[in-house]
């Protein structure tokens, strides 16, 4: 049926190839993976120190928490390669209808 | 595993149905259970109709009125209108694609199972102490203090029902996504298969919140959890909002397809091409976008604030354009064609003019302030019935007819047809035509009786009369189908002579693998493309080979009968009865018992083999 | 062809999860599900923020009396860690390296049983020293079910993935498992999606007040 064998003439040249994309791909996953890490690391900071306001750390750890999410979806689930724009789509529809929902849930539900 | 055999026994049809993945018998399936749930809620219809025909009726109590209303929405739009839904989609869109099946045919039925075994459990609550009587929104503020089983029947029954179709939602995506035909691009797809992928994308975002709302009113219900007593700090808007997040995009679930059948159907009898069509699919999407923008009209009068009434006020009339730009585009798809008064195309062109009322009436019920008259009176009642008798049934009533044949292999008989159709029709505006005035002139929703000398009397009574005459046309249309099956004489590939699709161009009903080759599309309405250059069937895009089938399972009746049992646990459980815990563990033993079989017993599913496809003319070798 | 046959590295494909149609299938279908996941999770979310600190007394512990950022950051750390070892097995499993691909699962597992471990400690010691229960205040029943909602999936997450490899331990990889490998570990990111709202929406705002 709809089968993408890679279709090089030497398999073997293709395979070596194919290792080299994948280690190379491994080690961006460990960059991103650092950087979450970091950024959980400053969140985290951020309401342990005393003395920030939290009209401060609100926004910035729920956007480091959006920048945090970017990277698992990116690059730990491949939403960066090719062939994602559907699942891209549906993904950020529900995105925004949950948006919404936590949208009227803060606001007009007789808080 | 193949079902090659031809002649079969009554109980091997039987368990040929109950273990099929094939997308055309899943249709049947829910043609059948789905008609059943229509004639249950068309019943209790019509035991409202008589309760309120004169002023001071007693022919039912207060309390057992309530049940009776709940359970007619509940039914009607769960377990009526979605299931005949899915069974149009399951019957056409693989064949409107080319596809030989759907993505998962295994989860196809188990939706179908999850479905059916929801409403039957729903329903044994007439026979186990009582049906929920908070009607169909069962609003927490009522339905936490409804007495009895009844709202515990129905969490849980709308639980696995929703389920369900949330699974063939996803199935209905994916196939649509994945499984096209060589040519068959996003812009050739008919609008039927265009409006089952926009609904599709409604249910995969709006069934979620229903589920969180319904887990939220279990646990508050039986696990002693405080999300809507206020008294612990919880807030019953919270479920109102959930509902509605759910409730809106659920009528745009039911009447979307509807549009999509009347598109086919208006281009069909037309005999001329949609007009329109990429701002009809535009309008589709659109429709579907801003449908989970106005949930809370709904709510107008719970006190979101001027503001918030505001916003939804306005994005609710925006819907009015989109729908608009559908109603002109069919009416100039009629205009200079040829047109042939079929009885789908009776029912097509009665849908104009009466969704166009229930369209009006919503615009009223969308100004806020004017909502505060409205709400929650039969105003209400017509509108909603405008819209969803006479766009979701009456678009119902004509895929059943233009489809039939494709189904079944044989056409319902037209002067029958007829008959339904006038009585029908005739008998819907009666109803719920007078309703507006009699909402307008102070009649509330939801209360089993009426006043003598209130002026209510006439009007109740006309309502009553056009309700019975609807029932005699649902009648004629039993009685046609009887006669159809009965004489059930075959009809050829294209029985109307004027298909432009790619169901048209295989047998009635179509093998189980559909196409021998997958069809090759050449534009907007295939076969029509190849009729016009003198072609009497599709080029194949393939030559002939193996064909791909998945086996045919039990489990998915399995799963759902195990979450069947495992509710009836759950709602005695809260009565501190001992034999509850085992039926609970029982019932989920044979849940994940059976998912385990599943993921663990590889199903490759088998081939058809090239040699057995050829047929004598075949044999030659066509492309 | 049939999906189950064998592979040497070199007919290996590239993306072992989408060689075929079924898997193809299944990987959108997924995708889809997890989008409608989205909205489930937004809705208890939603319900959470609404009902935050809504309580019946003035006895009744608040957000900011509960949360405690040690044991947090060790949840988070263990949830984040792995995830990254779920990307080594697939790594692993792209490569045809099957024992490789099993043993980072083993590790993730761990993973996500400790993380497991320390939520049900949590869980105790709140309802043992707070008086913070589900059936307590309309706050405690919104935060048990958010937290234990995602609880819930990390439970099945673990099951799914040690199935699957019990399952699959004699007979290696093909193309008929490749695929629900694949999509049991998109599984388990979207669970460390979901906990990265948790920690930084419930806990961390939740301490801020
Ligand atoms: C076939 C003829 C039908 C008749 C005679 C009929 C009649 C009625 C009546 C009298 C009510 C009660 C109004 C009230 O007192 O508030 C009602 C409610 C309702 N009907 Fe129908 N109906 C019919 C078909 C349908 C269909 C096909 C649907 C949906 C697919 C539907 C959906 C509803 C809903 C959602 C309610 C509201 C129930 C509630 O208030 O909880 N009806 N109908
Ligand atoms: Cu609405």
């Amino acid at each position: 049926m709809a089968n993408e064998q890679s279709n090089s003439a030497n398999p073997n040249v293709d395979l070596k190839y194919r290792r080299k994309k994948n280690a190379e791909e491994m080690k961006h996953q460990v960059i991103s993976f650092t950087l979450m890490i970091f950024f959980t690391l400053i969140a985290f900071a951020a309401v342990g120190i005393e003395g920030f306001s939290h009209w401060f750390i609100k926004p910035v750890i729920l956007l480091l928490a959006a920048v945090q999410v970017v990277f698992q979806l990116y690059y730990f689930m491949h939403m960066k390669h090719k062939g994602h724009g559907t699942i891209a789509l549906f993904l950020f529809s529900g995105l925004a209808v949950g948006l919404i929902t936590v949208l009227v849930f803060t606001t007009i539900v007789w808080l | 595993m193949s079902t090659y055999a031809n002649k079969k026994g009554f109980g091997a049809t039987i368990w040929d149905y109950l273990t099929t993945v094939d997308h055309k018998k899943i249709a049947i399936l829910y043609l059948i259970s789905g008609g059943l749930f229509f004639v249950i809620g068309g019943l209790e219809a019509m035991f409202i109709r008589i309760q309120l025909a004169i002023p001071n009726n007693d022919f039912v109590s207060a309390g057992f009125y309530n049940e009776i209303l709940t359970m007619h929405g509940t039914t009607m739009i769960f377990l009526a209108a979605m299931p005949l839904v899915f069974a149009v989609m399951n019957a056409v869109v693989p064949l409107q694609i080319g596809a030989r099946d759907v993505a998962f045919p295994f989860l196809n039925s188990l939706g179908f199972w999850l479905f059916f075994f929801g409403g039957i459990f729903l329903n044994l609550s007439w026979f186990l102490g009582g049906a929920p009587d908070a009607g169909w929104t069962s609003y927490a503020s009522l339905s936490l203090h409804s007495e009895g089983h009844g709202i515990d029947f129905y969490v849980l029954g709308l639980q696995i029902s929703g389920l369900g179709t949330l699974i063939a939602g996803i199935n209905f995506l994916v196939t649509i996504i994945n499984m096209r035909t060589p040519g068959m691009t996003y812009m050739r797809m008919p609008l039927f298969t265009w409006s089952t992928f926009v609904v599709s994308a409604l249910i995969l975002f709006a069934f979620p919140p229903l589920t969180v709302g319904l887990v939220l009113m279990m646990f508050d219900r039986m696990f002693g959890s405080n999300f809507f007593d206020v008294a612990a700090g919880g807030n019953t808007i919270i479920w109102e909002h959930l509902f509605w997040i759910f409730g809106h995009p659920e009528v745009y679930i039911l009447i979307l397809p509807a549009f999509g059948i009347f598109s086919e159907i208006f281009a069909t009898f037309s005999r001329k091409r949609l007009f329109g069509y990429s701002s009809m699919v535009f309008a589709t999407v659109l429709i579907g976008f801003l449908g989970f923008m106005v949930w809370a009209h709904h709510m107008f009068t719970t006190g979101l604030g001027p503001i918030a009434n505001a916003i939804f006020a306005v994005a609710t009339m925006a819907i009015a354009v989109p729908t608009g730009i559908k109603i002109f585009n069919w009416i100039f798809t009629m205009w200079g064609g040829s047109v042939k008064f079929t009885v789908p195309m009776l029912y097509a062109v009665a849908f104009i003019p009466t969704f166009t009322m229930g369209g009006v009436t919503g615009i009223m019920l969308a100004s806020a302030p004017a909502d505060y008259q409205y709400h929650d009176s039969y105003f209400v009642v017509a509108h909603f019935h405008y819209v969803i008798v006479g766009g979701v049934v009456l678009g119902l009533l004509a895929g059943i007819n233009f489809y039939w044949p494709k189904m079944f292999g044989t056409m319902l008989n037209e002067k029958l047809g007829q008959i339904t159709f006038w009585t029908f029709l005739i008998g819907f505006h009666l109803t719920f035509f007078i309703q507006h005035f009699l909402g307008l002139m102070g009649m509330p929703r939801r209360v089993f009786t009426f006043l003598d000398n209130q002026g209510l009397n006439t009007g109740n009574m006309i309502s009553t009369v056009g309700a019975f005459l609807m029932a005699f046309g649902v009648l004629v249309m039993v009685i046609n189908i009887i006669i159809t099956s009965v004489k059930n004489e075959k009809v050829g590939n294209d029985p109307w002579g004027d298909g432009r699709t790619l169901e048209w161009a295989i047998p009635s009903p179509p093998p189980f693998y559909n196409f021998k080759q997958l069809p090759l599309v050449r534009g907007l309405d295939p076969y029509w493309v190849e009729k016009m250059e003198g072609k009497t069937e599709m080029t194949p895009a393939e030559p002939l080979g193996d064909i791909h089938m998945p086996n045919s399972s039990i489990l998915p009746l399995t799963i759902a009968f195990g979450l069947f049992v495992a509710a009836f646990g759950a709602l005695y459980n809260m009565d501190d009865k001992t034999w509850t815990l085992p039926i609970i563990i029982v019932g989920l033993l044979i849940t994940f018992g059976s998912m385990l079989i599943r993921s663990v017993k590889d199903d490759h599913g088998y081939h058809i083999h090239k040699e057995d496809l050829m047929d004598d003319k075949d044999k030659g070798g066509k492309a | 062809m049939q999906s189950d046959e064998r592979f040497t590295d070199a007919t290996w494909p590239a993306s072992p999860e989408k060689a075929t149609l079924e898997g193809k299938n299944k990987y959108l279908g997924f995708w889809l599900f997890l989008g409608g996941e989205t909205v489930l999770f937004a809705s208890l979310f939603a319900t959470y923020l609404a009902l935050k600190d809504k309580v019946p007394n003035g006895d009744a512990a608040l957000a900011k009396d509960l949360f405690e950022l040690p044991l947090t950051f060790v949840a988070t750390m263990l949830l984040l860690t792995s995830s990254l070892t779920s990307v080594y097995a697939m790594y692993h499993m792209k490569n045809n390296h099957f024992k490789q691909m099993q043993a980072w699962l083993v590790i993730t597992v761990a993973l996500g049983f400790a993380f497991l471990g320390l939520e049900i400690y949590e869980f105790n010691h709140y309802v043992h020293e707070y008086h913070h229960t589900f059936t307590s205040s309309a706050f405690g029943s919104a935060f048990y079910t958010l937290v234990g909602f995602h609880g819930g999936h990390v439970a099945f997450g673990l099951m799914w993935i040690i199935s699957l490899m019990v399952r699959n331990a004699r007979r290696g990889l093909n193309l008929y498992n490749a695929p629900k490998f694949y999509v049991a570990s998109l599984y388990w990111h979207f669970i460390d999606v979901v906990w990265v709202f948790i920690f930084t929406v419930v806990y961390l705002m939740g301490m801020v007040g």
